[in-house]
């Protein structure tokens, strides 16, 4: 318990410093970077959940190829590789005052809701079980899902090739 | 492990990303804020999936992830589109429907 605990708050640590360096980086290429790392730290951290197949399915489809096609849009873009000045809305301190009273809100209903429940410590979910699930249960949604990802591909296929 | 300390993470992280989304004028950027939004969704659902025993929140991480996925590629197509014909990303520029 206790070593999964300090597992958490290093994981959580870094994750927190990277995510900041995302919103506040002057440079695009660092602020893709850092997205790996928080997506990396997603991932452990469905680990520590027992969710190994979803953290499996987070490092292929995120950081293997959502951050490669981030990277070809900063690329294309034509992104200047290192500082830039004109990232930012002038209008970052009411951004800033949304976000952290959407924090506080967000942390005092938790607080208030879920205080002091554990997560039951149990035998880890298997893959099989979350493949039984998806082919079962879950099987229209997960058809409709394929559908919708080949009508997506088609759609930036039409949307981003030259005529 | 208490339940709060993943909720709480995830909090922080929903709320970065709704700074960046507000703070951040460059497509490219907009586009990762959104995805550390959809990231803090996905580890509710996973600490709720835990906390009841259940694979269902696995399930419905995975396809939220599957939704990412083409909103990120739509996404940014559409990012492209308004670079080729402003030669710019900068969100700010694009008011046309303004009255």
């Amino acid at each position: 318990m206790v070593a999964q605990n300090i597992a958490f708050w290093t994981i959580a640590l870094v994750m927190i410093t990277a995510a900041m360096s995302v919103v506040t980086t002057r440079n695009v290429v660092r602020a893709a970077l850092s997205l790996v790392i928080v997506l990396a730290g997603v991932a452990a951290q469905y680990i520590l959940l027992a969710a190994e197949f979803t953290a499996v399915v987070q490092v292929l489809v995120y950081i293997g190829a959502v951050i490669v096609l981030f990277l070809f849009g900063i690329m294309l873009t034509r992104a200047r590789i290192g500082h830039e000045s004109d990232l930012d809305h002038s209008n970052r301190v009411p951004a800033f005052i949304v976000s952290g009273a959407l924090f506080v809100l967000l942390v005092a209903l938790l607080r208030d809701a879920f205080g002091g429940i554990h997560i039951p410590d149990s035998a880890p979910s298997t893959t099989g079980q979350v493949g039984d699930a998806i082919f079962s249960t879950y099987l229209v949604p997960f058809e409709i899902a394929s559908v919708l990802l080949l009508a997506a591909l088609v759609g930036a296929i039409v949307l981003a090739r030259r005529d | 492990m208490l339940l709060n300390q993943f909720l709480f993470l995830a909090a922080f992280l929903f709320a970065t990303g709704v700074y960046g989304v507000l703070a951040r004028k460059n497509g490219v950027l907009v586009l990762m804020s959104i995805e550390l939004i959809l990231n803090a969704v996905n580890l509710n659902l996973v600490a709720f999936g835990a906390f009841n025993q259940t694979v269902t929140g696995q399930i419905f991480a995975l396809f939220v992830i599957a939704i990412a996925a083409a909103e990120v590629g739509v996404g940014l197509a559409i990012v492209l589109l308004i670079y080729r014909n402003r030669r710019s990303v900068d969100l700010t520029g694009i008011d046309a429907l303004k009255g």
